[in-house]
């Protein structure tokens, strides 16, 4: 449980670590919280010649309010973002998440852009992202983009990111004023990943779903957006049978595979068991 | 592979060693520091054994490297007593509790414990479980590690501690 | 008198003797850094050794190439079973009578066996060596299911067995057989069948799980080339019982080495065995003239060093039609892995499965067990619990409330009518054993009372009509278990480790002052020895606990014992405390009657010295008599004040529980919350309340782990799918429930001090309840057993399976 021989470099800059990132090509990874790459690396499941890490990088910290959208650095850790008195306001739903993310000590290395960036199905805040309609700045030697998470995620471990480019920092359209929104991940334990887990952000209007966006974790190859289950329940007062057909639109687009959380119908089951617990706390959390 | 110069500070004193990039941050403190108070339990971030305080965060020294530490203050439990010697709440809390047996988890469950006081002084018995939750224990089932940290949230906050009856 | 005498109640809890909830002495250390763990050593020119581990559950090795390896910076050797060959060591003996390749000898036979050992002078550069060992398998088919393991056409695994029709237990009846072993009267047990008017058939399985420490297993093995002589610190709960093994396979004369445990991060049964690390460190430490270090990965821990469990039980019991159990009949297919590496009294290849007829009178018992082999990590230990005990109370405890749902009797009920009564002790069990002592009755009562248990039973009826009515998707469960040890291997009658008497030992010895300095033949890997051993000396010759240093662990220094495991450090090591310091107290009684001028049996013992009987002034203290041993014998006496007793006890011992655990299930989810978890101890003497109830927490927090998901679990290739503490189901704080824990005292009657042993009560017992629970929430619905580990996709199956899920 040793890893491979790297080389070290902490540039200071995004302009430095794209360079470097971009000059050494292939072997080289970025290096954010590492609670992803550095047991990967151990197992020796990766052995990247070279690591740039980011810490060094001031600019890749913090978040902001900007209008109606929050910017959140993509070295903000989890715990930086359960501390931040913005996101509990603006973004209850992103707090709620981060909460149920590994345990303490990883929240507080583990951060939001790394969690996001690397492709990884189990992890939580890409689905809700999704969810969230956020989107993603990403730096490269041919300058910067913005790249929405629901285009982001191309397979398991494959994203939009291009050789030299890093995800520089995440923008979130800010929940309506009274949204509703829950988090419901079914887990083993603290630590596991999800069996599956369900994002939701609707709003309400005279008792009935006006806006709706579900998101979908682990229960695929990619995080999923549910639209057509998200589609179902506007309009309704989120009845019984709506739920039902929602969960059952929700569960239709699941492909999980079978591991040690379960067979592949007991993770799709409770797939559509956590978006109708998800749909049925945000609706009470309108006001 | 070139070694690397790393310097930082430990339990209030300045260290420095030669490192290769991949050493883990635990093994520098293991070996290089003889500080073997910093267990290794699992090596696959689930246990905890390896937790240190490192710039105010509780984290797990076997997935991070010693060079990423560069200029940071750590503190391991071989500088968690007090100045003068004796125990410090946490230490004498996890005694008169029996909130150890074996012993080798107990390290980390008292750094991760003193970090936890800090940002919350006086914790439910859910936000304590919760808080070390990071940790695995193998023999005491954690009843007595609860007590353990409510014990020394009591002395800390000059109040009696009174068990809750079971 | 002034009023500076103490008075009586003051000298007694100076003491701290027994009964009393002494703090630990241990924790000054531990709670401070200092511990001394095996892989804190560092000594001068120490290397480091690694496995090259196979990825193959069966597979020919074709080739070993270690030349990239050797190229490596810092890498001095590979060794392969062609190297140890030279040495004779490329298979080494089991405890169970059996063979073991150290390393992989032409193929290999379960995952993650080891193949070579790459020493070098760090564990970076041993790391890198054995990613760097290039091996050629040749993979060959399977044997996972133990049910088809004996097939005509399994594939064969042991060829080293060829031909052999004979092993250490008996005939073998297949290629892929180990051993056969019976108990009980078959003809008198199959009348009772015949007659019965009910009986139940069930196969119930206690699956493959781990006892996983915290601290993996470890050694450093240092050999003095100019001396000869070979120094083993390891993590090993029987360190006395692995000199002899080193001395008879290594060939090295006993004196010469030395074994030493220093502080042991939790055993649970895993660090009994002898594994191949500890071979291949010695070697390497003999061949380099260097010491080695080895130090195991949880991965490697959990999926190479040993398992536990792994028994299928086919069950039977015949009753009246009111409900007393008239037989019991259970056959075992015990799955051993590729090597029978069990780690039992040699003469018990299924342990004290024996046990199995529980806490209940049952008069007539036929026990057979078949062992296999399979392609699976060798081993069978302990984990917490007396030999394959666990496996038995869980057998008869799924059993008795299989029994009661067939008769539509309530299961604490059928206990109660079936329990062996307080006047029945010493009872002789239809397979054998004599239990010594026990009160039954008054335990299960006490039991029910604390909990309400008739108003859990009304709750849960009320919560199922809710449940038909379609008011909750919750079903609750009751799961009781009443559970009979049987712990302190043991008489030399009938237990032996490769020849070795179970006995243990222990060595006082008095200071002048009044201190002094037991060393035991047990070794504490978390229990707190260090604590409780000075408190039953205390006790029996009234020093201060503070006063008595205890040491354990060196095998140099310590009388030699058969180690800390099946419960049996206090039955057996805490007996032969108790006899050491009456030694010490008869020699001392003498000393007293010389200097007060009297006869000894005018003196009598109190508290802390012997006082002339009516003469209550005329008195010695012991710490006096301390003093009096080294400069004012009678003539004579040799001087000094030091005794060894070894301890051979006459019989096991016998705790019991009661437990009783509630639970909800979430049918949808399968998810569960335990509501309450009581548990009732009888341990007989207490020594430390304190201990006994941090032993008890932690015990069920195992059960409570292993009952609900902890499983090593191999798929149909023969891997390992739950190799890490990601998927090895190992609670946090988070997921432990909150324990109640209660007693009552009934002591053995044999034991100088009448404690019965307590560690592993609570996962013999536990298991049962969690078990029960899970069953008896569902059992509404129409099942009759659901096998563990009841996790929650297990749950939401069963409740599919029975029909329960929403359509």
């Amino acid at each position: 449980m040793i890893p491979g021989s790297f080389s070290y470099h902490r540039p200071a800059s995004v302009a430095d670590a794209i360079k470097l990132l971009s000059s050494l090509g292939d072997e080289a990874r970025p290096l954010a919280g590492g609670h992803s790459l550095i047991p990967m690396m151990k197992l020796r499941l990766a052995s990247p010649d070279h690591l740039v890490d980011l810490h060094g990088i001031a600019a890749l910290k913090g978040i902001h309010r900007d209008g109606d959208r929050v910017s959140i650095g993509a070295m903000t850790t989890q715990h930086e973002l359960l501390a931040s008195d913005e996101i509990a306001r603006s973004l209850p739903i992103l707090h709620e998440t981060a909460l149920l993310i590994a345990d303490p000590q990883v929240r507080y290395m583990g951060t939001i852009g790394g969690n996001v960036a690397n492709g990884d199905p189990g992890n939580d805040m890409p689905a809700l992202m999704m969810t969230l309609g956020a989107s993603y700045r990403l730096e490269g030697p041919n300058g910067a983009r913005e790249v929405v998470a629901s285009e982001f995620y191309q397979g398991a471990y494959f994203t939009a990111l291009e050789p030299g480019e890093i995800l520089t920092s995440i923008s979130i359209p800010v929940p309506a004023a009274g949204h509703g929104y829950a988090y419901e991940k079914l887990k083993r334990k603290i630590g596991d990943y999800a069996t599956a887990a369900a994002a939701v952000v609707l709003t309400m209007s005279g008792g009935k779903v006006a806006s709706c966006a579900i998101g979908l974790t682990n229960v695929h190859e990619t995080p999923l957006l549910a639209t057509e289950a998200a589609r179902l329940v506007v309009g309704t007062s989120l009845d019984p049978a709506t739920l039902k057909q929602a969960a059952a639109a929700a569960v239709a687009i699941m492909a999980p595979a079978a591991d040690a959380r379960g067979p592949v119908e007991y993770r799709k089951h409770v797939g559509g068991i956590m978006v109708t617990r998800a749909l049925t706390r945000a609706a009470a959390l309108t006001k | 592979m070139a070694k690397t110069h790393v310097t930082m500070k430990v339990n209030g004193a300045e260290v420095e060693g030669l490192v290769e990039p991949r050493t883990l941050l635990v093994h520098f403190i293991r070996e290089n520091l003889q500080l073997t108070g910093t267990h290794i339990g699992c090596e696959t971030t689930h246990c905890g054994a390896c937790t240190v305080d490192l710039d105010g965060m509780s984290v797990k020294s076997c997935t991070i490297f010693a060079v990423q530490a560069e200029g940071a203050s750590i503190t391991t439990i071989e500088g968690v007593a007090n100045a003068d010697g004796t125990l410090s709440a946490l230490q004498e809390g996890f005694r008169m509790m029996h909130g150890l047996q074996c012993g080798f988890c107990t390290p980390g469950m008292i750094l991760r414990a003193q970090r936890l006081l800090q940002e919350n002084p006086s914790p439910t018995e859910a936000e304590i479980r919760m808080g070390i939750s990071g940790n695995i224990c193998r023999c005491t089932g954690y009843q007595n590690i609860v007590k353990a940290i409510q014990y020394a949230a009591a002395k800390i906050n000059g109040v009696q501690y009174q068990e809750a009856a079971e | 008198m002034n009023d500076m005498t103490p008075t009586r109640e003051q000298r007694e809890a100076k003491l701290e003797g027994m009964g009393c909830k002494r703090k630990r002495v241990e924790d000054a250390r531990f709670t401070q850094g200092k511990g001394n763990y095996v892989d804190d050593l560092k000594l001068p020119g120490m290397l480091h050794g690694d496995f090259v581990r196979s990825p193959h559950a069966h597979a020919r090795v074709k080739s070993i190439n270690s030349e990239a390896a050797m190229k490596i910076p810092g890498v001095l050797a590979v060794i392969t079973a062609e190297t140890l060959k030279t040495v004779n060591l490329a298979w080494m003996p089991t405890l169970a009578g059996d063979v073991q390749m150290v390393l992989a000898d032409g193929k290999v036979l379960f995952q993650n066996q080891e193949v070579a050992f790459v020493v070098a002078t760090d564990r970076y550069a041993a790391d890198d060596g054995i990613n760097a060992v290039e091996v050629e398998y040749e993979p060959l088919p399977v044997v996972i299911d133990p049910f088809h393991a004996m097939d005509a056409d399994a594939p064969v695994l042991r060829e080293d067995l060829a031909g052999k029709t004979t092993g250490a237990h008996g005939p073998r009846k297949h290629h892929n057989h180990v051993f056969e072993w019976t108990v009980g009267d078959k003809d008198l047990t199959d009348a009772a069948f015949r007659k019965a008017d009910v009986t139940i058939k069930e196969m119930i399985s206690y699956h493959r799980t781990h006892p996983s420490p915290l601290e993996t297993c470890q050694c450093v093995c240092s050999f003095d080339k100019i001396s000869g002589e070979l120094s083993i610190w390891g993590t090993f709960q029987a360190p006395h019982v692995i000199r002899t093994v080193v001395a008879l396979i290594a060939k090295i004369p006993e004196q010469k080495i030395h074994v030493i445990s220093p502080d042991v991060g939790g055993g649970f049964g895993n660090k009994v065995g002898a594994y191949p690390g500890y071979i291949c460190a010695a070697v390497a430490s003999i061949v380099t003239g260097k010491p080695v270090k080895w130090v195991e990965d949880r991965i490697e821990n959990l999926t190479a060093t040993s398992f536990a469990r792994d028994y299928h039980m086919t069950t039977e019991l015949a009753a009246t039609k009111d409900g007393k159990v008239t037989g019991l009949r259970v056959h075992v297919l015990a799955d051993h892995g590729a090597f029978d590496a069990c780690a039992d009294p040699s003469k018990w290849p299924a342990g004290f499965f024996n046990i199995v007829t529980g806490s209940y009178d049952i008069p007539t018992a036929h026990v057979s067990v078949d062992g296999i082999y399979t392609n699976k990590a060798p081993g069978g230990v302990a984990y917490r619990c007396s030999f394959r005990v666990t496996e038995a109370a869980y057998c008869i405890e799924r059993g008795m409330d299989i029994l009661a749902q067939k008769l539509g009797m309530d299961p604490a009920e059928l206990r109660l009518k079936n329990f062996i009564k307080a006047e029945q002790f010493p009872y002789h069990s239809a397979l054998g054993w004599e239990y010594d002592s026990g009160d039954y009755h008054t335990a299960m009562k006490k039991m029910m009372e604390s909990v309400d248990y008739a108003g859990l039973r009304r709750e849960q009826a009320s919560l199922r009509e809710a449940f038909k009515r379609g008011e909750t998707r919750e079903i609750m469960g009751v799961g009781v278990s009443f559970f009979t040890e049987i712990v302190g291997a043991g008489p030399s009658k009938n237990c032996d480790i490769l020849g070795i008497a179970m006995f243990d030992s222990c060595e006082i010895r008095l200071h002048p002052t009044g201190a002094g300095i037991a060393r035991v033949g047990s070794k504490s890997t978390g229990q707190g020895h260090e604590t409780t051993w000075a408190q039953i000396i205390a006790t029996e010759i009234g020093i201060p606990a503070d006063d008595i240093k205890i040491e354990e662990g060196n095998t140099d220094t310590a009388p030699y014992g058969l180690g800390t495991y099946g419960s049996r450090s206090t039955p057996v090591a805490g007996a032969a405390i108790a006899m050491a310091a009456r030694k010490i107290k008869a020699k001392a009684q003498m000393i007293a009657a010389w200097l007060l001028e009297v006869h000894e049996d005018d003196l009598e013992w109190d508290i802390d010295g012997f006082r002339v009987k009516g003469l209550p002034e005329k008195f010695k203290s012991m710490k006096d008599l301390c003093w009096a041993a080294y400069h004012a014998v009678p003539p004579g006496m040799e001087p000094g004040l030091e005794a060894v007793s070894y301890y051979d006890p006459p019989n096991m011992t016998y705790p019991f529980g009661a437990y009783i655990c509630v639970m909800n299930i979430d049918v949808d989810t399968g998810v569960y919350k335990i509501r309450r978890f009581y548990a009732l101890d009888d341990c007989g003497t207490r020594i430390n309340p304190m201990i006994i109830e941090g032993q008890i927490h932690g015990g069920l927090t195992e059960a409570f782990a292993i009952a609900m998901g902890q499983e090593i679990r191999y798929d149909d290739a023969g891997n390992v799918v739950t190799g890490s503490f990601m998927d090895f189901f190992m609670p946090t704080a988070v997921e432990t429930p909150h324990w109640e824990t209660d007693f009552t005292v009934t002591p053995s009657p044999h034991h100088p001090i009448g404690a019965k042993g307590v560690g592993e009560s609570p996962n013999v017992g536990g298991v049962p309840a969690f078990s029960n629970a899970v069953n008896d929430a569902f059992s509404f619905l129409g099942s009759t057993h659901i096998q563990m580990p009841h996790d929650f996709w297990r749950n939401w199956q069963a409740a599919k399976n029975l029909g329960a899920l929403a359509a």
